[in-house]
């Protein structure tokens, strides 16, 4: 279990406990946090539930999936920060992460 | 006007394999698509990626379940209607009147939406500004790369498309590569036969840059941007391309009066119908309790749709379940010889 920070984009925070073992993304899907579409379910196929995570964060999370930044490319104003929060898993380690969404997903 | 059956919308695996059902039980169908080609996300997001999860293949590519689709599907001698949308629906007697972006037209006694998340278009610039120039300096396909003639070409992208549009105007036109990363998603050949001409200085390629804002007033002037370190650069242009692959939106879908939730379609598990009669969902775009987003589900919604269909179809017939291995009807209708 990790307690996670969504923040969207105009500032309106969520924190949230999320079981392990789900994605960040599906973290904020089950609860109803807009700002996150996941078009594609968690399949890394679209490019719909991109987050930014700022770098203390970002460091510690497990590296980029193979084809991520690929995906991200075609993301609404992916930067160095961004990630697909389907590919995060949740740990405890994960307790206290910190996600920003974008303005949009599309 | 084309008189149907059944107008899908969608040519994913959802679509063709509920085209099959349809064809097995007697009803004629169309589908529209706004993909060049069969296929849908299978063959537009993941062509070379492998699906293990198809009942009795234990695995194949999603081109390869396309093709083995399309061809179960060759005896029942549909029609596709390729790079078009639907647009507006109209109720006339019990049927329903189609209109699609191309201006064609469809009478139809049945739709069936099987649009996954939504038709296929290309993703844009964030920049407000670029909508101004869009369609005469700014564009995200090429129609007709004459215009780029001896002119300055700026190309936004990583993948395919951007790499091999840099490398084909490069010929004729100066042209100038920013993508906001290092790394090309494009094939290895390209991203070689990109490397070659930046060293003989043909484009200029700029990595950890994205775009700020364009200027111009009539016409482009000049497009403004940013490094990943903050650096800001104004290169003078006369076009501007952007490759960022496609988005999927669900479009004029919106505007039919369907119930909406969340983006998808809700619809009764007996016949995949929704709030609206003889309109079909199925696939990704339908929700129901326990819905689950796979081919399978996609498959098992087709038939059940399919049926439904039938009943608006022939009201005066009963319809009866029968089975590909001894209906000599259905044999007939696969063109089977015995």
């Amino acid at each position: 279990m990790a307690k996670i920070k969504y923040i969207e984009h105009n500032g309106k925070e969520h924190e949230i406990e999320v079981a392990n073992g789900l994605s960040v993304m599906e973290g904020a899907v089950q609860n109803d946090i807009s700002g996150i579409d996941a078009d594609c379910g968690g399949g890394m196929a679209c490019a719909t539930c991109h987050v930014y995570v700022k770098e203390d964060w970002f460091n510690k999370l497990p590296k980029k999936a193979e084809g991520e930044d690929d995906m991200l490319d075609q993301a609404y104003e992916p930067s160095p920060s961004s990630r697909l929060s389907c590919q995060i898993t949740v740990s405890d380690e994960l307790n206290g992460l910190i996600v920003h969404l974008p303005e949009k997903q599309l | 006007m084309i008189d149907t059956d059944v107008l899908i919308v969608g040519a994913g695996p959802t679509g063709l394999f509920c085209a099959h059902q349809l064809g097995i039980i007697g009803l004629k169908c169309e589908i529209v698509d706004n993909l060049d080609k069969l296929g849908g996300q299978c063959i537009e997001l993941y062509p070379d990626k492998p699906i293990y999860d198809i009942p009795a293949i234990s695995e194949c590519t999603g081109e390869e379940l396309t093709n083995k689709l399309i061809e179960q599907i060759k005896p029942f001698n549909f029609n596709s209607h390729l790079s078009d949308r639907v647009q507006e629906i109209k109720n006339e007697n019990e049927r329903w009147i189609i209109k699609t972006s191309k201006g064609k037209e469809f009478l139809t006694t049945n739709i069936i939406i099987a649009g996954g998340v939504g038709s296929f278009e290309p993703r844009k610039f964030p920049t407000k500004n670029c909508e101004k120039f869009e369609g005469k300096s700014v564009f995200y396909s090429i129609k007709d790369k004459t215009i780029f003639k001896n002119k300055a070409v700026v190309v936004f992208g990583g993948g395919d498309s951007a790499l091999d549009w840099a490398i084909e105007l490069s010929k004729n036109s100066k042209v100038t590569l920013i993508h906001r990363r290092d790394e090309f998603r494009a094939t290895p050949a390209s991203v070689e036969k990109l490397k070659e001409l930046q060293k003989e200085k043909k484009i200029d390629v700029l990595t950890k840059f994205s775009i700020k804002d364009v200027k111009g007033n009539e016409t482009l002037e000049n497009v403004e941007i940013k490094g990943d370190d903050g650096e800001i650069k104004i290169i003078n242009t006369d076009y501007i391309l952007g490759f960022f692959g496609l988005i999927m939106q669900l479009g004029p879908i919106l505007e039919w009066g369907l119930n909406i939730d969340k983006k998808l379609i809700p619809v009764n598990t007996e016949n995949f119908e929704t709030n609206k009669k003889r309109i079909f969902a199925i696939g990704d775009i339908c929700s129901y309790p326990g819905k689950l987003k796979l081919i399978l589900s996609g498959f098992h919604e087709g038939a059940l749709a399919a049926r439904g269909c039938f009943k608006y179809s022939r009201p005066n017939e009963k319809y009866k379940l029968e089975f590909t291995t001894t209906s000599k009807t259905v044999k007939d209708r696969l063109g089977v010889k015995e």
